[in-house]
């Protein structure tokens, strides 16, 4: 009987990261609805935070090591991961929708004949049916979607589900297994940190510059601010088509599509492939001179004026109110 | 050495979205198409490695008539020839890369480049699944890439910074943008495409796993507060966004 639920962890340099706990919760909270058996899967090496994923509703979670898989191979962890959801015959499969799981899913689907549904921010059990729904053209329209497959395979949006922390129960287990002949066909040689201390993608705090901030000169302020409040910087498609800052910090359709808790816009006016790669944040402040400029249709909070005056003084502000 | 570029005509990413009679996808009125603006950097990656390893640059994609135009855009940017995989019917990613991974099969292509995601239904999986139908390494979101003999190495873009992956060919690429500079048509290359042949044929037949039951358009945010026109505001935003909005 396929009725497993299973999880798939992510570990970077042998740390489980944030989307895993989220991960974890919605393994916990569809294995109750769906009336199934929960279970989570991370694979590497050595894993330090490991003992915490039992705090989250799963009670069986399954370590497959070896040395040769701390950093990512997409043949060594398709292999793996596959073979291990055939043998428990798991109906669903979770991961994150981060570069890993977004790789991942996909020939996992193949391998084990399922549909993939990615970068969900919403489920539904509708008369028995499971229903998605996703972001689609960057978030300017959502669809709701449903499986047609027997064996179901989701990726959940970062920040978009809560890890929530239950009560752990007496038989929760953390269970290691070494595997051994790993497939390293295609590797990872080389990590290669970028000098940002956070990535947009994966930040609960964006703070991003445009056009208005007048030069990548500028762009301290929005570094400063950035840094006060932990969180990440990122940029506008004209910023970065600019050449101000690099393309791994453009939000927007054409870059990356983001929900943090908080998202701060300085001097961007608020261009429709921009606002569609940021409108699902939770609260946006938008600081812009144009009082006219689309991004006030969709803050929560402006200030209109010109964002070089505003963001050292609003970083000045912040940095009081935290100490 | 074949190379196939798998391109998707999607709509203009300035396009507003208008939600479909059927519920189900946009309405097409007034909407401006285009190639996915991933897939010129496919296109261009495809174009400088046909030129220093020579062979056929072969254009494929899966769609209706229309889609021919974006095909057109690549063969003006230099590529050999078009493949039109005839469908009317809408398809997942899934059977989108069945009809591929036949075609490339056909087509005995090495080497694949797309984009890393369409950025209609924004899916970013085609590659994957087209490389496991066809037991190709895959790298996917690609920001550079050099290839020898039969090895690649690739440096691919993730969550803070750069992994660099060694592979070796056959092999599908999907291409990010800082990838390379996307040539422009020349007006040369534009009155030689009309030239190139486009084939075209029906898309392989398969079911699709998944099924779209509503298009909807997001909930409308609230009209939000201005505070101010100037730094005299910032007291009151830090206050809201520490206690109304608690996210400070």
């Amino acid at each position: 009987m396929a009725n497993k639920i299973l999880g798939i962890l992510e570990q970077r340099e042998g740390k489980l990261k944030k989307v895993s706990f989220e991960v974890l919760s919605v393994v916990a909270d569809l294995a109750e609805k769906l009336n199934l058996e929960s279970e989570a899967l991370v694979v590497g090496n050595e894993i330090q935070n490991i003992d915490e994923t039992l705090n989250y509703g799963v009670n069986k979670i399954t370590h497959l090591k070896n040395e040769n898989l701390s950093a990512y191979s997409s043949s060594g962890y398709t292999d793996i991961i596959s073979e291990y959801a055939k043998e428990l015959n798991a109906k669903y499969l979770v991961f994150a929708n981060t570069a890993l799981g977004k790789d991942l899913a996909p020939r996992i689907s193949v391998r084990i004949n399922g549909g993939c549904i990615v970068d969900c921010i919403h489920f539904e059990i509708s008369n028995g049916e499971f229903i998605a729904t996703r972001p689609v053209y960057a978030g300017k329209a959502l669809v709701d979607v449903k499986f047609r497959s027997d064996i179901n395979i989701i990726t959940l949006r970062p920040n978009v589900f809560k890890p929530l922390k239950k009560d752990k129960s007496s038989s929760a287990i953390i269970t290691v297994k070494d595997i051994q002949n790993v497939n390293l066909k295609t590797r990872t040689i080389e990590f290669k940190k970028s000098e940002g201390k956070l990535d947009v993608a994966e930040a609960d705090i964006i703070v991003s510059g445009g056009r208005g901030l007048k030069g990548p000169e500028n762009f301290y302020l929005v570094e400063n601010l950035a840094e006060v409040l932990g969180g990440a910087v990122g940029a506008s498609r004209a910023a970065v088509d600019a050449g101000w800052r690099p393309h791994n910090e453009q939000v927007g359709q054409t870059g990356k599509t983001v929900s943090p808790s908080l998202y701060i816009a300085c001097g961007i006016s608020g261009a429709i492939q921009h606002l569609a790669g940021m409108s699902s944040s939770k609260y946006i402040v938008a600081i812009n001179k144009d009082k006219e400029a689309p991004i006030f249709n969709i803050a929560d909070y402006g200030i209109v004026g010109d964002a070089l005056e505003i963001l050292p003084k609003l970083t000045d502000e912040i940095k009081q109110l935290k100490s | 050495m074949n190379i196939a570029v798998c391109v998707s005509h999607v709509p203009d990413t300035a396009t507003r979205i208008v939600i479909g009679k059927d519920e189900k996808s946009i309405d097409q009125a007034g909407v401006t198409y285009i190639i996915n603006p991933y897939d010129e950097f496919a296109v261009e990656e495809a174009l400088k490695t046909k030129e220093k390893f020579g062979g056929e640059v072969i254009v494929i994609s899966v769609g209706n008539d229309s889609s021919k135009e974006t095909i057109r855009k690549a063969l003006a940017m230099g590529a050999d020839r078009g493949i039109l995989l005839k469908d009317e019917n809408p398809r997942d990613s899934f059977s989108i890369a069945k009809a591929l991974a036949d075609e490339i099969k056909i087509q005995n292509c090495e080497l694949v480049f797309m984009g890393k995601q369409s950025v209609d239904y924004d899916n970013s999986i085609t590659g994957q699944i087209t490389s496991e139908l066809l037991g190709y390494s895959c790298i996917t979101i690609v920001v550079d890439l050099k290839i020898e003999n039969n090895k690649i190495i690739a440096e691919r873009e993730i969550e803070g910074g750069k992994e660099v992956v060694e592979s070796e060919l056959p092999a599908i690429i999907t291409t990010q943008k800082g990838l390379n500079e996307p040539r422009y048509a020349s007006l040369k290359g534009i009155m030689a495409a009309k030239k190139k042949v486009i084939e075209e044929k029906p898309a392989l037949q398969t079911d699709n796993l998944t099924e779209v039951l509503l298009m909807k358009k997001p909930a409308p945010k609230n009209p939000g507060r201005i505070l101010g026109t100037d730094s005299s505001a910032i007291p009151e935003l830090v206050k809201l966004l520490h206690e109304e909005a608690k996210v400070i």
